[in-house]
C-alpha cells in the first residue's frame, strides 16, 4: 500500500537500527543508566509497540512514553460531566469512539449508555453537527477532546454551525495544549528526559518555533516525527546524532506533512473560537497552567459549560497511581506498583491504562515479550488475567 | 410420511410485519405457509409438526457422535456486501459444527421480526438462508416465529440451532495443538468486519469491502477426508483470528506465534483499518477458519485448501510453540516480538 509500506521497509529499518547502534556506542549513557527519549504523542508509543521498535533499539538508549494521549489524561471528574450531560433526556451526546471506555468515578460513557443515555459514536464533529441539522427538537452535545490536532476541526466545525445559526448544537470542549504540558514536564525535578520526539501532526498545525524554548531555555534536543515506523527510527538517529554532536535543536524529521510555519488557516480557526484556559486538571499530572482551551464568549451560544449545568467536580487520582512518575521517565510502566494488579485494561485506575495509546496499556497488551516473561515467572496470575 | 400440503400458502397479501403476525392466528398461518414452508421446502418441515423427526439408523450411517450448537444473528444492516442476515445465519451455524469435524446435516429456525418489518426482505432473506442451506447440504427442518412491538427489537433477530454428525475416527479439539505444529488460515482476514462497518456508511469512504460469509462444511469435509491429521480447527468470528489463536494457546497450553509478513489481509481492509486505527486481527470474519497441523501435514492441508473455492488463499501464517505458555506472540516485519492479546471489549476507532 502506497505511502505506507514505503515507511515501514525492513531493510531501511535495518540500516538505520544500525545507524542508530554506531551512534548509540559513542554516548556515555549505560545500560543501567539508558539515554531516555521521551515520544510525547500517543500515536508515537502506539507505532514503537505495534511494530516492537524498543527490541531493535541498543539498550543504552530507552523511549519513554509520554503523556499525549488525550483519552488517557482525561480527569475522572470531566468524564463524570460527559455523563451528566449525555444523561440529559433532550441530549444526543456525540463522541469519539476510544472515549467511550474511559472510566468517570462512577461509569464510564459506555456504562452511561447501557443505562439508556443516547450517546453516539462518531468519526468527526462534522458528523455531530449534521446530526444537530437531522433533530432540530434534541440538543446535539459534542465531546471536543485532543490536541491541536483536532482543535482545527472543532473550531471549524463551531463556525459552520454559527453561520447556519444552528442553536441545538455545543461543544464539551476538553481540548489540551501540548507546549504548556511539556515544559511542566520539564519543570519537575525528578525528570530525567535527555531528548524528545516532537509529535507531527501537532506540529503540522502549530509549526516548528513553539517548541523552540525547549532546544533553547531546556537545552534539550528535539525532532518533530512523523508516525510510521521508519519515521520514528529516523528521529532516534537525529536525535542520537545532535546529542552526540553536543547540538540541541530544533529539527523536522516530518516534513513532508509539517511545514514550519504550521498551518495558518487552522491556527486562524482555533485562534477564533478558543482562548487558553487559565489551568486546566490532567489526569496522571494534575493541574498545568495554560494546559487547555475553552471557548470565547462570542461562541457561548455552542459552550455546554454554558449551556448546561454541571458538576465540574474535581475528583484525585487514587493516591497509590504512578503515572506522573512514569509519565515524567522516573519509572518505567511495569515498576508501578499497581501495574497488572488492580490496574490492567480491564480495570484502569490510572491514565496510562485507559487507552491502547496509553504507555501502561501498551505495555500491557502487546508486551515487551522479555519483560513480561520476566514478571510472569515471579508472578504468573498476573500474565493470565487477560484469559 | 404423508406430506401435507400447506392450507394457506399464497394467502398473505400485505407487505409489513404486524402484530397480527406472532399471534397464532390466520395472519401467522399464513406467513409461516407462505414465507418459512414455501421458501425452506423441505420434506421434514412440510410435514408441518410441531417438531422434526430423524431417523436415528440415518443419523449413525453418518457416524458415531451428535454435535449440536446454537447461535444468534443480530447484525446491523440486514443486507451487506457480500451477504445478509440469512446468510449469515446458516453459515454461522453450519460452520460452528463443521470445525469440529462434524457433518452438518439439521438446522432450526428462529425468528423473532419488529413489527412493521418488510415483508419482502423477509422474503429475500429466506430465500438467502435456502441457498446457503442448499449450498452447505443442511435442511433447516423446524422454525419458530415471534413479533414484537416497534422498537423492543431492531428489525430482525435470527437464531439458528444446527446438528450434525462426526464422522468416526475424527478428533477435533482446541486441546490438541503442538508444539511444531503449523497454522493455517484458509484466506484473507477481516473482511466481514471491515464489510460490515463500510456498510453501516457511517464513513464518506467508497470501498468495495465484501463479506467473506460462506458455509464452509464443504472445505472442511475436504481437508478432513486429505489424509492429514488436523488438531484443531474453529472459525475466525467475532474477535478475529487473535481471539481464536489465544484460546487454542490457552486450551493446548502451548504458545502461537504469527507473523506479520505472512499475515493475509487486502488492500482495501488495510487501508480502513490504518484510517481508523483497527487491527485486522481482531476483526470479524464470517468465512474465515484456522486450523492447526502438524508440520509433515501443512502442504498437504494448504494444497487441498488451494484446490476448494473456499480456499483459494489459503496460506501458512505462524507456527506452535512451547513458550510462552497461552500466549499468541506477532513477529513484526523488522523482527522483534509483541503479544497479541484478546480484547477487552469491542474495537473502538482512535481519536488520531
Amino acid at each position: 500500500m502506497k505511502f505506507v509500506d514505503e515507511f515501514r521497509d525492513p531493510v531501511h529499518a535495518k540500516n538505520l537500527t544500525k545507524q542508530i547502534k554506531l551512534l548509540a556506542a559513542q554516548l556515555s549513557a549505560s545500560d543501567k543508566q539508558p539515554l531516555q527519549l521521551m515520544e510525547f504523542c500517543g500515536g508515537h508509543t502506539h507505532t514503537i509497540f505495534r511494530h516492537s521498535i524498543g527490541q531493535l533499539l541498543p539498550r543504552n538508549i530507552e523511549t519513554v512514553h509520554g503523556p499525549g494521549c488525550p483519552v488517557c489524561v482525561l480527569p475522572m471528574g470531566r468524564v463524570d460531566d460527559c455523563v451528566a450531560l449525555a444523561t440529559h433526556p433532550e441530549v444526543i451526546f456525540t463522541t469519539f469512539g476510544d472515549a467511550m471506555r474511559v472510566p468517570g468515578s462512577k461509569k464510564s460513557l459506555l456504562q452511561a449508555r447501557a443505562d439508556g443515555a443516547d450517546v453516539r459514536m462518531v468519526y468527526s464533529p462534522l458528523d455531530a453537527l449534521s446530526l444537530a441539522r437531522k433533530n432540530p427538537e434534541r440538543e446535539v452535545v459534542f465531546f471536543a477532546i485532543g490536541f491541536e490536532t483536532t482543535m482545527p476541526s472543532t473550531a471549524l466545525t463551531v463556525q459552520q454551525a454559527k453561520q447556519e445559526g444552528i442553536n441545538n448544537f455545543s461543544l464539551f470542549c476538553n481540548h489540551i495544549t501540548t507546549v504548556p504540558t511539556i515544559k511542566a514536564i520539564l519543570d519537575s525535578p525528578d525528570m530525567r528526559i535527555d531528548g524528545f520526539l516532537a509529535p507531527g501532526h501537532v506540529s503540522m498545525v502549530v509549526g516548528e518555533q513553539p517548541f523552540e524554548f525547549i532546544s533553547q531555555v531546556y537545552k534539550k534536543p528535539l525532532v518533530i516525527t512523523g508516525f510510521e515506523p521508519l519515521d520514528i527510527l529516523q528521529s532516534i538517529y537525529m536525535l542520537l546524532q545532535q546529542i552526540v554532536d553536543k547540538r540541541c535543536e530544533v529539527e523536522n524529521q516530518y516534513y513532508r506533512v509539517v511545514p514550519s510555519q504550521g498551518n495558518t488557516v487552522a491556527l486562524k480557526a482555533i485562534q477564533d473560537v478558543f482562548e487558553l484556559r487559565s489551568f486546566f486538571e490532567w489526569r496522571g499530572l494534575g493541574s498545568i497552567d495554560h494546559s487547555g482551551v475553552k471557548m470565547r464568549e462570542d461562541y457561548a451560544a455552542f459552550d455546554a459549560e454554558k449551556k448546561f449545568d454541571l458538576p465540574l467536580l474535581k475528583i484525585a487520582d487514587p493516591k497509590s497511581c504512578q503515572c506522573g512518575e512514569v509519565l515524567k521517565g522516573a519509572i518505567r510502566p511495569w515498576e508501578c506498583k499497581q501495574f497488572g494488579q488492580a490496574c490492567r485494561p480491564e480495570t484502569p485506575m490510572g491514565a496510562l491504562m485507559v487507552s491502547t495509546e496509553g504507555a501502561c496499556a501498551a505495555y500491557y497488551n502487546f508486551g515487551d515479550v522479555d519483560r513480561l516473561l520476566e514478571r510472569r515467572d515471579v508472578d504468573t496470575p498476573t500474565a493470565e488475567v487477560s484469559a | 410420511m404423508k406430506k401435507v400440503v400447506p392450507f394457506r400458502q399464497g394467502k398473505l397479501n400485505v407487505d409489513k410485519i404486524t402484530l397480527a403476525h406472532g399471534a397464532g392466528g390466520k395472519a401467522m398461518q399464513d406467513l409461516i405457509d407462505d414465507v418459512f414452508v414455501a421458501g425452506f421446502d423441505n420434506a421434514n418441515l412440510n410435514t408441518l409438526e410441531d417438531q422434526a423427526r430423524f431417523d436415528l439408523s440415518s443419523l449413525a450411517a453418518n457416524g458415531d457422535r451428535l454435535a449440536m450448537t446454537t447461535d444468534s444473528y443480530v447484525v446491523d444492516p440486514l443486507f451487506f456486501p457480500g451477504g445478509d442476515i440469512g446468510k449469515l445465519a446458516v453459515s454461522g451455524t453450519v460452520n460452528d459444527l463443521a470445525v469440529g469435524g462434524a457433518k452438518p446435516l439439521y438446522l432450526s429456525c428462529g425468528m423473532i421480526i419488529e413489527e412493521g418489518f418488510s415483508i419482502e426482505s423477509l422474503r429475500n432473506i429466506v430465500t438467502s438462508m435456502k441457498h446457503t442451506a442448499d449450498q452447505a447440504g443442511v435442511t433447516i427442518v423446524t422454525g419458530d416465529t415471534k413479533v414484537v412491538h416497534k422498537n423492543a427489537a431492531d428489525k430482525l433477530f435470527i437464531n439458528t440451532t444446527g446438528i450434525g454428525v462426526i464422522p468416526s475416527g475424527v478428533e477435533v479439539a482446541a486441546t490438541q495443538a503442538c508444539s511444531g505444529d503449523v497454522i493455517i488460515c484458509n484466506g484473507y482476514i477481516g473482511d466481514h468486519g471491515a464489510a460490515i462497518v463500510d456498510a453501516r456508511g457511517e464513513l464518506a469512504i467508497e470501498n468495495t469491502i465484501e463479506s467473506d460469509c460462506q458455509p464452509l462444511a464443504s472445505l472442511i469435509e475436504a481437508i478432513l477426508g486429505c489424509g492429514s491429521d488436523i488438531h484443531c480447527m474453529r472459525d475466525a468470528t467475532r474477535g478475529g483470528i487473535a481471539t481464536v489463536l489465544n484460546e487454542f494457546a490457552q486450551a493446548s497450553r502451548v504458545g502461537m506465534r504469527i507473523f506479520d509478513s505472512a499475515l493475509p489481509v487486502r488492500a482495501e481492509v488495510r487501508g480502513m483499518c490504518e484510517i481508523l486505527g483497527l487491527d485486522p486481527l481482531y476483526l470479524a470474519n464470517e468465512g474465515k477458519l484456522l486450523a492447526i497441523v502438524a508440520p509433515q501435514n501443512a502442504e498437504q492441508v494448504l494444497q487441498t485448501m488451494k484446490s476448494h473455492p473456499s480456499g483459494l488463499d489459503a496460506t501458512i501464517i505462524g507456527e506452535v510453540i512451547n513458550k510462552p505458555v497461552g500466549r499468541v506472540l506477532l513477529k513484526t516485519g523488522f523482527g522483534g516480538e509483541r503479544i497479541v492479546d484478546t480484547l477487552i471489549g469491542e474495537q473502538l476507532p482512535r481519536i488520531c
